[in-house]
């Protein structure tokens, strides 16, 4: 008789307007590493999140070590022996480690106060035995992100979890500290722990996993074993469909050089320099990538060519002309296009009708503003029209469509579309398909790629290596705010691009590929 | 020189409601909601006691701290509308502070008008009397308050709670603590807090309680709280600044050599120093990280 | 499977998410907690609403008789509510809360004080001057914000507060240096300076209407038209919606906020030169606030910050104001329409909390409507 850990049956759980479970069942056994594997809107999350206490399913049971059970909140979970380390850390900036670690639970003296020489030694013992290395008096704000994340799983092993479950865990990891994390996924398993893995990554399924159970869209695929199943073979249950690793695209033919960076030094918001003596070029038809970790300068270079950061030394030129200091406005107008991160934060006024937010850039032209600062209503929906029908943007009510009602997908459509209208000379591009499903994806990889075929320069950055090398021509590599390497698209090997991204340089730092 | 010193009891009279309100201020902004309806709350308090007291003085001698009580008591009921309006229905707080401050200054003048047929209370005989040194109970009061919320909030498990709800609800909430519920109570302690210093300041400084008795001093509050970078000594250091100020402005008559200058000029003071100090010390990266912030329970 | 929409359900939703309904669902609440609160007190609410009557259409229903003079001090009432709500309107549309509309008021009222008394008594140009010199004084009490803002990260709201107290203070300084002032009126305006308006005087029966009336609504069509039709109107409410996608679009964020607060400022300014000028032949050392700008708040959070709804806003609280005097000699004390704009302040805060919540189905609606697409 199997012993699972947990079981989950048919379990099924609707929001309004979306069904984000259908009827699952997951089974883990005990003391095994179980991987969830499903894209973006499959259900995974949630499956989790019921587990762990922040919803209640509307139909199905839950049961652990056989016994079934109604979890009400987190704190039931936690007083069963799950614990959650969760995607967006849940850590509070200015406390300390330990202060974080025993939060909610904190260890009293006979007065009632926090008792944090106590704590401290709990901390110093528990992070002995797994072998997470902190430092129990250092300010979140201050360690790494592999340290933070160290902390988070202290957390849960504080409250005595039996079942840690963790949730798309290598995201913000540097390909050595995923090595270091799945060395600490061996040491919990010895412990006799059982770990559920939430993923994306079938790399690290096949490396920390032994089962992995597929989720599409609300519904369960299958469970699998994963030294008989391949990468392929799972993917393909992940989407339902063969999947196209690469995207099909010709030699680029690169001409003149359209972005000149060079030495550049860019400081972060608290006074840090985060950008060192950085130089790159982009050319007129090809398609450069950025590739690295987040927080390695990516934002701050961006921001400095974007003109939403000033720099501190260096410069920066635009088909030759010196734009350093330039505003906004002007490098607009120069030729920069710039599809940014957040779409709704930053790229879209989600209040504003669809045709406001196709010229949110252009609308102090004379195409769209007469004398005396009066704007062209007629011209301002002309141009939506266009823009919809060249980009098939979905929408309810066309060109009045308020944006916000638009889905993730087509309000992409509509910030690219409107990047492209402004016939850039550069377009910075910057994680596109964030958030988005594999036919959102495709479809502007193939937009990415039809730009620079037209002759644009294009400056990608991205976390994900695989939409990297898919569609670039060159690749820089940066790591702490240096570009460690570049290197030809074609024969990118992905294992010198993750050292160069740890910031081992694989060609002198700065050269020019 | 000598004047100053002997002002010292004045200063304290009126630092002591500012300094009050401030720290309930602080827990409140520290637990994440924003509270501009301080001067309603004590407005509110300050009515109540004044009204209390008036009529309780002819028959006990206690009639004084029962007003205090009651009158901090207005404030917590008083303070459960923001609360209602902020944590359980996510409203704009900025809003509905205003919207309390608008309410009290009618509410007041009205219950007075039912009370005492006319929009002001009827003046009670003797308020609060000074200890030793001149000084009012309500230093006292005030140094303890401050002593107080200093203490719960470093070094007790619901303090710690509490400051966590402010700086990253999501992480406070998976650790098991009820963000809600801790918010409430913040929100009620700042009510509390401002009807004791409404009622403080109409026993100490006045004989009624009419719209104008507050007069913005529950504003300096809020900015003696950001001033004070959102922790206990500093919003005693700004409200100290505050006050004296104040007080300045009250007492300048007396001193000689500043009679040259027009009255308005010493009233005007505490508005402008405030006003500087914002710009110079302009506290927007010591708040509460998640001060203001609807908190809204979410997925993982 | 299908979506479950519950059709009543949802035409309910669709029915709370426009602002217009949720304005007057909280002002009729306001009227019926305070109309409850007259009746706990034990007070007959018909007092109250045959007081509002009689301000709405000058009919006495106690009396039988019709005196249009009710009506003119309505809407004399009203203007600067009006104006005042436009100023706190026009801020909240760049995002910013300008709880200083008293201030920039009160600087208004000096400045068309002083302009009265001291610019040469030239007729019609006289009190043009002053109300745009009040006009370019709020203008800059406004300014004065929205610079701390955008140079110094200052809060608006203490600001602003900040500000107000500090207008009062200058402004008794100021008037009471007037030679020949005392401690609460300056000497005589010319005739030249007054806003009053021998027509309107006769249309109303003797009231105090003037042509402050034309100010008020040449200032809701120039709020309107600079909004909706200007660029400088979208760069405003594209920074009052989302700061960053602004920024982002090269919109120079912090002159918006500065020029919001101008115009915002300029607006508070002219109703205090009407108030001056129009009802009161003489200046005036303050003694309190007329709290037009603090009411303005409620004025433009019903209005929804636009101009229609904030001219509709304006003549209610201005009913409400105006009746206070027949609420009195009904025995319902005056303070209720106090209450009832507090009430309203804090009931219609929670509009956001609606909107929320509404925001979060729309987002779920879309995902759902995507999937279906997609399938």
């Amino acid at each position: 008789m199997d012993s699972y850990a947990i079981e989950m049956a048919g379990i099924t759980k609707i929001f309004p307007g979306i069904i984000a479970n259908d009827n699952v069942t997951l089974r883990v056994l005990d003391n095994e590493i179980h991987a969830i594997l499903g894209e973006n809107g499959a259900g995974k999350s949630t499956l989790m999140s019921i587990l762990f206490g922040l919803y209640e399913p509307d139909s199905g049971t839950i049961s652990i070590r056989g016994k079934e059970v109604r979890i009400k909140d987190p704190n039931h979970a936690t007083s069963l022996g799950i614990g959650m380390v969760h995607q967006h850390f849940k850590l509070v900036h200015n406390y300390t480690v330990t202060e974080n670690i025993i939060l909610g639970n904190e260890p009293r003296d006979r007065f009632g106060n926090i008792n944090i020489s106590s704590a401290r030694k709990r901390v110093a013992e528990l992070s002995k035995l797994y072998g997470l290395d902190v430092d129990p008096d250092s300010t979140i704000e201050s360690i790494t992100v592999g340290m933070q994340q160290r902390v988070e799983i202290l957390k849960i092993l504080y409250r005595k979890a039996e079942i840690l479950i963790f949730d798309e865990p290598t995201a913000v990891l540097r390909p050595q500290e995923i090595d270091e994390l799945l060395q600490i996924f061996e040491r919990l398993k010895s412990e006799g722990k059982t770990i559920i893995l939430i993923t994306h990554k079938l790399k690290e399924i096949k490396q920390a996993a032994s089962r992995c159970t597929v989720l599409r869209r609300g519904k369960m695929v299958g469970t699998v074993d994963v030294d008989s199943t391949s990468e392929a073979q799972m993917a393909a249950m992940m989407v339902g469909r063969e999947v196209l690793f690469t995207t099909v695209k010709t030699k680029a033919i690169p001409g003149e050089t359209v972005l000149c960076i060079e030495h550049l030094f860019v400081k972060n918001s608290r006074g840090l320099e985060t950008i060192r003596d950085l130089s790159l070029e982009v050319r007129h038809g090809e398609v450069v990538g950025i590739a690295g970790v987040d927080g390695n300068g990516q934002a701050e270079l961006v921001e400095a060519i974007t003109g939403l950061r000033p720099l501190e030394k260096g410069r920066i030129l635009l088909n030759g002309k010196d734009i350093s200091h330039a505003s906004i406005h002007s490098r607009i107008e120069s030729g920069i296009g710039y599809v940014p991160e957040d779409r709704q934060k930053e790229g879209l006024v989600l209040d504003f009708r669809l045709d406001e937010n196709l010229i949110l850039k252009t609308y102090g032209s004379p195409a769209y503003c007469g004398k005396f600062g009066i704007l062209d209503r007629k011209a301002i929906e002309e141009n939506a029209g266009k823009l919809i029908k060249a980009f098939d943007i979905r929408t309810g009510e066309g060109a009045a469509t308020k944006v916000r009602s638009m889905s993730g997908g087509n309000q992409q459509k509509a910030v690219i579309a409107r990047e492209i209208e402004l016939s850039p000379d550069l377009l910075v591009i910057s994680q596109p398909t964030r958030g988005l499903d594999v036919g959102a994806i495709e479809n502007i990889h193939s937009r990415i790629i039809a730009e620079r075929d037209k002759g644009r320069a294009v400056l990608l950055i991205s976390f994900e290596l695989e939409e990297i090398m898919n569609l670039c021509d060159r690749i820089a590599a940066i790591s702490k705010g240096e570009i460690v390497g570049i290197v030809e698209g074609e024969s990118a090997d992905e294992r010198e691009i993750g050292a160069m991204m740890a910031g081992i340089a694989q060609k002198a730092p700065g050269e020019k590929a | 020189m000598n004047s100053l010193i002997a002002m010292i009891p004045s200063i304290l009279m009126i630092v002591s409601p500012i300094l009050i309100t401030a720290a309930g201020g602080m827990i409140c902004e520290r637990a994440g909601i924003v509270n501009i309806a301080l001067e309603g709350l004590m407005g509110v308090g300050a009515f109540t006691a004044a009204t209390i007291h008036y009529f309780l003085e002819p028959s006990t001698s206690y009639s004084i701290w029962i007003a205090l009580g009651v009158g901090a008591l207005a404030g917590v009921l008083t303070s459960l509308i923001h609360a209602f309006a902020s944590i359980t229905l996510n409203a704009n707080q900025t809003v509905s502070g205003t919207g309390i401050n608008l309410l009290v200054t009618g509410g007041t003048a009205f219950l007075a008008q039912i009370i005492f047929k006319m929009e002001r209370t009827l003046p009670f005989k003797l308020g609060m009397m000074p200890g030793i040194g001149g000084i009012y109970p309500t230093a006292w009061i005030a140094l303890a308050v401050v002593v107080v919320a200093w203490f719960v909030l470093y070094k007790r498990p619901f303090g710690m709670r509490l400051r966590a709800c402010g700086e990253h609800p999501q992480a406070a909430a998976s650790a098991g603590i009820d963000v809600r519920r801790t918010r409430y109570i913040a929100v009620m302690i700042s009510g509390a807090l401002g009807g004791l210093a409404g009622g403080c300041l109409v026993l100490t400084q006045t004989i009624q309680y009419t719209v104008n008795t507050i007069n913005g001093a529950g504003f300096i509050a809020l900015a003696a709280v950001s001033f004070g970078r959102w922790l206990p000594k500093g919003i005693t250091a700004a409200s100290l600044l505050f006050g004296t100020a104040t007080a300045l402005s009250i007492y300048m008559v007396n001193i000689q050599s500043l009679r040259f200058l027009p009255p308005e000029f010493f009233s005007v003071m505490p508005y402008i120093i405030t006003l500087v100090t914002l710009m110079v010390f302009s506290g927007k990266e010591y708040a509460p990280r998640a001060s203001g912030q609807p908190y809204e329970r979410s997925g993982s | 499977m299908n979506r479950t929409i519950d059709p009543r359900k949802d035409r309910l939703e669709r029915l709370f998410s426009n602002p217009k309904t949720i304005s007057i669902s909280v002002v009729l609440l306001g009227f019926l907690c305070g109309t409850l609160l007259i009746l706990i007190v034990g007070k007959n609410p018909a007092g109250m609403y045959s007081a509002l009557l009689q301000t709405l259409t000058g009919f006495d229903i106690t009396r039988g008789t019709w005196n249009a003079r009710y009506i003119g001090e309505w809407l004399t009432a009203s203007i600067p509510l009006i104006l005042c709500g436009l100023s706190m309107g026009f801020a909240a549309r760049t995002g910013l809360f300008n709880i200083g509309a008293e201030g920039q008021y009160i600087v208004g009222l000096t400045v068309a004080q002083f302009v009265a008394l001291y610019f040469p008594p030239v007729p019609v140009v006289h009190w043009v001057a002053a109300v745009a010199a009040a006009g370019l004084a709020g203008a800059l009490w406004g300014g004065i914000v929205g610079w701390l803002k955008a140079k110094f990260a200052v809060s608006e709201v203490v600001a602003t507060i900040m500000l107000n107290y500090i207008a009062f203070f200058f402004s008794r300084w100021t008037s009471m240096l007037i030679p020949g002032a005392n401690t609460y009126k300056t000497p005589n305006f010319p005739a030249t300076a007054r806003l009053t308006s021998p027509l309107f005087e006769q249309l109303t029966n003797g009231s105090r209407l003037s042509l402050g009336l034309w100010v008020a609504l040449l200032s809701c069509l120039i709020y309107w038209f600079i909004i909706e039709k200007t660029k400088t109107g979208f760069e405003l409410r594209a920074t009052g919606f989302n700061r960053d996608a602004a920024r982002y679009a090269g919109v120079r964020v912090t002159r918006s906020i500065t020029t919001s607060m101008l115009i915002a400022g300029m607006f508070a300014g002219f109703a205090g030169a009407v108030v001056a000028l129009g009802s009161f032949s003489y200046g005036r050392v303050l003694g309190g606030y007329d709290n037009y700008g603090f009411n303005g708040i409620a004025v433009a959070l019903i209005g929804n910050n636009n101009a229609g709804g904030t001219l509709i806003a304006g003549l209610l609280f201005g009913m409400l104001s105006s009746a206070q005097p027949l609420m009195q000699s009904r025995q319902i004390p005056k303070e209720i329409t106090l209450i009832i704009s507090g009430l309203v302040v804090v009931l219609i805060s929670m509009r956001a909390g609606v909107k929320l919540i509404l925001d979060w189905k729309a987002k779920k609606n879309a995902q759902a409507q995507k999937e279906a697409h997609d399938e």
